[in-house]
């Protein structure tokens, strides 16, 4: 069931220049949402913004009956958000995507590879799939130190493994070019990033034989599957990366 | 509360409130939003003989107050429509439109017959009009014969309600809805999409893969509002008034500029609630008015 909520800010922090980090509230019970979900923020008062803007759940604390949005400030919609001040709300369309992360796993050895804001789903898909007594391994990317987010919060839920660019934090480099890819095989690989850095991490599960699944973010607008603006190309047909993902098995996808 | 009940032609609707083919599924993908039962109707999203792939990605663009689509028509084809949709829709309490769309006129003549023989399906949306397929499409809708032709041959087969969407994308669009009007038209509904184009300034390219695509949104209704008001002027038979409809205020001026009925687009993708705002706000307004009945509104602007 998806829902139209008007959320209040509880708490927003930047995290680095250009990434923030949000927590939304209610006074209802927040719905239930899956890892590799997203939501649809309206962006009010802002005449550059016609369309809502999608936004990977990052984490959902149903103690605190807390949602978390990890964003990075792109353009005129999410520098919006970014201004929004606590106690403020913000109409939240949620959750969506009919297909998240697989989390019906348990005992298995995962990695959980994230590049850029592309981290953000993988912090509320450890925590499930922890739960479910499986090892987890983080590859975290970025172009520099100062780039890298929530290190604290993955470190709950396991290892954390980091590559830079300019090598000022972690092994310097590509993810793809971590040396742990390299010494050890891993039952199951879920990746969120650049196009480019998920293709060669497609690259690498194929090549490695581990199965793999990606995020992926096209651009949308209806965000329930009804205006088809964000189809990828899969084996059998166009489908919306909003309504049929938008998770994908990489073994699905033209790549 | 006034009476909201409005005829186009044969068919009757609760309300004066449709949905705008492409912007709404098969109604299903709204159904956890708003009661698809309180609508006067919706358009089921843009069908042909044979399925479509449509346009590769990127099919949209965001612009000032709107956005522009190249979807190019996707959809899975009438038999699969009649296999699987058509089942899960037919029982509602709305009038369930289908649009229909072909490369050539044997195409939308041979959709529209087996639309014909579906009990549940009151009438179906003509569509003329659409900006992104590469054959037939818009073609039919910029010249008034062409769209004449297309129009006689499938109101031969069509014998339920006929609605014609007409494109904007021409130099008389009340020329053109005489023409489909004399072919046999029950009703028009205007404007499909205006053709546009953005380019990425950063990456020097179109920012669609089909270069040019379809706009719609708030930014096209001073010219969608302009175009129902000469067709209003130009016909007999009833007109359906869209474009950049997002509130119930937008759909009361096309009222007053002679619809009979609108149709809600591209605003479902900001708010899936609108169409039922639209409904209580014309509600209200008649109410605050003194209007009995919507249809002493329709129109009123010459009177």
């Amino acid at each position: 069931m998806k829902h139209l909520l008007d959320l209040t800010l509880k708490e927003s922090r930047f995290l680095n220049a250009r990434n923030i980090l949000m927590k939304f509230t209610s006074d209802k019970w927040l719905p239930e949402m899956l890892p590799g979900q997203f939501v649809e923020v309206k962006i009010e008062n802002e005449p550059k913004v016609f369309l809502r803007r999608p936004i990977s759940i990052h984490f959902v604390d149903y103690e605190q009956n807390e949602l978390w949005l990890l964003v990075q400030t792109v353009g005129n919609g999410t520098n919006k958000m970014a201004q929004l001040k606590v106690g403020e709300t913000m109409n939240i369309m949620l959750p969506l995507g009919d297909r998240g992360f697989s989390i019906e796993k348990s005992n298995q050895d995962l990695l959980l590879i994230g590049g850029g804001v592309g981290v953000a789903p993988l912090l509320y898909l450890a925590k499930i799939l922890k739960e479910k007594g499986n090892k987890i391994t983080f590859l975290l990317g970025s172009r520099t130190k100062e780039d890298l987010m929530q290190i604290d919060e993955f470190s709950k839920y396991g290892e954390v493994l980091v590559t830079t660019e300019d090598g000022s934090f972690g092994e310097k480099g590509f993810v793809t070019q971590h040396s742990v890819l390299s010494a050890k095989k891993f039952d199951y690989i879920y990746t969120c990033g650049p196009t480019p850095m998920m293709k060669a991490v497609a690259k690498y599960a194929t090549e490695a034989n581990s199965a793999c699944e990606v995020s992926l973010e096209n651009k949308m607008a209806c965000g329930l599957g009804a205006c088809l603006c964000c189809v990828t190309e899969t084996k059998k047909s166009n489908e919306c990366v909003c309504k049929k993902g938008p998770v994908f098995d990489i073994n699905e996808l033209n790549w | 509360m006034a009476n909201l009940e409005v005829k186009l032609g044969n068919l009757s609707l609760k309300n004066p409130v449709l949905t705008a083919s492409g912007t709404f599924g098969y109604g299903t993908e709204y159904a956890d939003f708003i009661d698809l039962n309180r609508l006067g109707g919706f358009i089921v999203k843009g069908t042909t003989l044979n399925a479509r792939e449509g346009n590769p990605y990127p099919r949209m663009a965001e612009t000032p107050s709107g956005m522009l689509n190249a979807v190019g028509l996707q959809n899975k084809g009438v038999d699969y429509f009649i296999e699987h949709i058509y089942p899960t829709i037919k029982d509602l309490n709305t009038n369930v439109l289908v649009n229909v769309s072909g490369a050539c006129i044997e195409d939308y003549v041979r959709c529209a017959e087996k639309i014909n023989e579906l009990d549940k399906i009151p009438s179906i949306e003509l569509n003329i009009s659409c900006p992104n397929v590469k054959k037939g499409g818009m073609g039919f809708g910029t010249s008034p014969d062409m769209a004449a032709e297309v129009v006689s041959n499938v109101r031969k087969v069509y014998k339920k309600h006929l609605m014609v969407k007409l494109s904007p994308n021409v130099t008389s669009i009340a020329e053109i809805a005489k023409a489909v009007e004399g072919a046999g038209a029950d009703s028009v509904s205007l404007i499909n999409t205006l053709l546009g184009m953005a380019i990425d300034a950063e990456r020097r390219k179109p920012l669609l893969s089909t270069v040019t695509g379809g706009l719609s949104g708030a930014c096209v209704k001073p010219i969608a509002l302009r175009c129902v008001w000469q067709v209003a002027n130009a016909v007999k038979i009833p007109v359906v008034g869209l474009g950049g409809i997002m509130c119930a205020t937008d759909a009361i001026e096309f009222l007053l500029a002679g619809a009979t009925a609108v149709q809600i687009g591209t605003a479902n993708f900001i708010d899936p609630t609108t169409t039922v705002n639209v409904i209580d706000g014309i509600n209200e307004y008649l109410d605050r008015h003194n209007f009995s009945s919507v249809t002493e509104i329709i129109g009123a602007i010459n009177k």
